[in-house]
């Protein structure tokens, strides 16, 4: 067993965390509280590569595996969630579906502007009554001719109304299969299509600096061919898409469990009471020894899961696992480094206070630990 | 076009102290980005980046080709990879140990040599000066090694083609706009541009062994011994040591109005009024 990464991870990971700490730390907490999208820490982000990170060069990619996307998108949530939540939109569920489902015409021309970050794809699924129940799509698509017709509409839509966003790859309801349940496919709408509108949702808890939409599909018309694979492969692709999904939001866990348990472990060390730095003291020395080991656990199994995907091994449970396990981590890990700062820990003065509400997404988001419990559940053979 | 930037590899002076009681630098607890082993941190000399950036936005522009050359000991080559990592096509490292302890002099001599062997070149671009010499001297030495117009203080390049150059260069008092035929070497200043950070693919692919980075001693440049490194250097430094520094104030005496008038004086007599 080898557990050190290579040194091309060790390359990306310091490369990345130098990036973070100069271009987005500076911005993040301004741009949180403005709750506003940047196009600069975009275009910055998109010089480093990393919007086409496991697609392959032949569509301007950067050809890497899976685990370097992850260590990318780690080292972003430790500066902040906003920002990794783009990356880990742009990748995973922007240029994911259409790469690995995606026909070779679709592949070459969205793929390269996505891939160059000039571009922003946002993955439809979650609709106001389809959260957990995404078999429930209600957003339907009919043939006529040789067009969809699109109704319906989506929420909580990650990167879907930036300026530079390039359309959507949406879940539709296309029929009803032989068994009577719906029969889900993916149909690819770009911007600018008549009857598709996307609009940028505010007064979020969390995440404030990155897009978030409602996408509105009103008799909207697309030709035939955009579908993204076969007919009926839609859910299958959306849980394909997901198990990819979780392991960026485990990710982002991870990177905020580290940033919260550093910015505890600086202020403790600093902050004196009672004549002595409070990390002296058992009770907070306690609270970061734990924080140290439950992030070191993360790692280890956000990296094994990571491994198995790159590997080509099934991964899908390690997936859930890692997603569970990262989120509730950084929840841990947010309570503790909050309540390390004490006072100022509820000021947003520090960064510790974003950390503690951009934790609670990740919970939620992708799938909530609950559903990530049934999940498990299942691939343990427990019900 | 074909670009050549000359860079230097530096110690991080923003994460190096300086021990004040014996003035040595303090290395501990630094890393590099590309070598996490590498406590000794060592970065691309700030005013290079500029140059770098320079040759790569151009060559975005213009198309070509650009190089980069540096002198220095074999960890050299992170700063060479970082380089390609943003974009430049190719690095030359300079590394033999008869190459050591050269002045500037023989620093010029060395990249001027170079540089001939390469032949093809219309523009050369420096940083305007390192953070740990100061000197401000390799840049132009070049281009009188090279028998080339020379453009120091670049703050921006308006015009460039297959033949001439139209740049603003930096003054005490304000700026200036020169024009120059090609080739031309230019020394640029930090305003110029804001340099990016690598590519994490190129970067990779730029540490690795088949990094398109040439490595060049005093045999491949045909240079003797005699000629570069410390025996080609023309100085020598007998003595380094932090100067003492004195703050010279003064305090005007008198009245309000006295003293007033004694600052305006002043004033005038230094030229800011």
């Amino acid at each position: 067993m080898d557990f050190s990464l290579s040194m091309e991870h060790e390359i990306l990971r310091k490369s990345v965390r130098d990036f973070s700490e100069k271009e987005i730390k500076p911005v993040a907490r301004e741009l949180d509280e403005k709750e506003e999208f940047s196009y600069d820490t975009m275009r910055a982000m998109a010089g480093l590569g990393l919007f086409g990170m496991f697609v392959s060069e032949e569509y301007e990619g950067q050809g890497m595996d899976y685990i370097s996307y992850i260590i990318a998108t780690e080292e972003i949530a430790r500066v902040d969630g906003s920002h990794a939540a783009t990356i880990a939109a742009g990748n995973s569920l922007g240029t994911g579906p259409l790469y690995y489902y995606g026909t070779e015409e679709q592949k070459r021309k969205y793929l390269p502007e996505a891939c160059r970050g000039e571009t922003l794809w946002a993955f439809g699924l979650t609709e106001p009554n389809a959260g957990s129940d995404a078999g429930n799509t209600q957003t339907t698509a009919i043939l006529d001719g040789d067009e969809w017709v699109i109704n319906g509409s989506k929420i909580f839509i990650t990167n879907g109304a930036t300026d530079i966003t390039a359309g959507t790859v949406s879940l539709c309801r296309t029929g009803t299969r032989k068994d009577g349940k719906p029969e889900l496919t993916c149909i690819v709408v770009e911007k600018g299509t008549p009857g598709f509108e996307a609009r940028e949702m505010h007064g979020k808890l969390m995440w404030r600096a990155s897009n978030t939409s409602e996408l509105y599909f009103d008799d909207c018309r697309v030709p035939k061919e955009n579908l993204l694979g076969p007919i009926g492969d839609g859910f299958h692709q959306m849980l394909g898409t997901l198990d990819g999904g979780r392991l960026s939001i485990a990710a982002m866990g991870l990177g905020g469990a580290q940033g919260a348990f550093e910015m505890g472990m600086k202020y403790s060390k600093e902050r004196v009471q009672f004549g002595r730095p409070i990390s002296t003291f058992q009770v907070n020395a306690f609270k970061l020894a734990d924080m140290a080991t439950e992030i070191e656990c993360a790692r280890l199994l956000l990296y094994k899961a990571c491994w198995l995907r790159d590997n080509e091994k099934p991964f899908a449970k390690h997936a859930a696992m890692a997603k569970l396990y990262c989120s509730e981590v950084m929840g841990m890990c947010v309570d503790h480094a909050v309540q390390l700062h004490g006072g100022y820990g509820l000021m947003k003065e520090y960064d510790i206070e974003r950390f503690y509400r951009d934790h609670k997404l990740l919970e939620i988001g992708e799938g909530t630990s609950e559903v990530q419990r049934i999940v498990i559940s299942r691939l343990i053979d427990a019900v | 076009m074909n670009i050549i930037v000359l860079i230097k590899q530096v110690p991080d002076t923003t994460e190096i102290k300086i021990d004040p009681k014996t003035g040595t630098l303090i290395r501990e607890g630094v890393e590099s980005i590309i070598n996490p082993d590498d406590r000794h941190a060592s970065i691309i000399n700030p005013d290079d980046r500029h140059a770098i950036e320079l040759a790569v936005s151009l060559k975005q522009d213009h198309g070509g080709k650009a190089r980069v050359i540096s002198m220095g000991p074999p960890q050299t080559i992170d700063a060479i990879s970082e380089a390609l990592g943003m974009g430049i096509d190719e690095g030359i490292l300079l590394t033999d140990r008869n190459f050591g302890g050269a002045d500037t002099w023989a620093t010029a001599y060395t990249l001027g040599k170079t540089i001939e062997k390469i032949k093809k070149y219309d523009l050369v671009i420096c940083g305007r000066q390192a953070i740990d010499g100061d000197t401000a001297q390799i840049g132009p030495q070049v281009a009188e090694f090279l028998n080339l117009p020379q453009l120091t203080y670049v703050t921006q390049v308006e015009q460039i083609n297959e033949k001439r150059i139209v740049v603003q260069r930096a003054l005490e008092d304000g700026y200036e706009r020169m024009e120059s035929p090609l080739p031309v070497l230019i020394t640029v200043i930090g305003e110029i541009n804001k340099p990016r950070h690598p590519r994490v693919d190129f970067l990779i692919n730029a540490c690795k062994d088949k990094a398109n980075i040439k490595i060049w001693d005093a045999a491949d440049l045909g240079v003797t011994v005699q000629e570069i490194g410390l025996g080609g250097s023309l100085t020598r430094v007998i003595k380094t040591f932090s100067p003492k520094i004195k703050r010279g104030g003064e305090i005007l005496k008198g009245n309000k109005e006295e003293v007033v008038n004694q600052l305006i004086d002043r004033l005038h007599e230094k030229h800011f009024i």
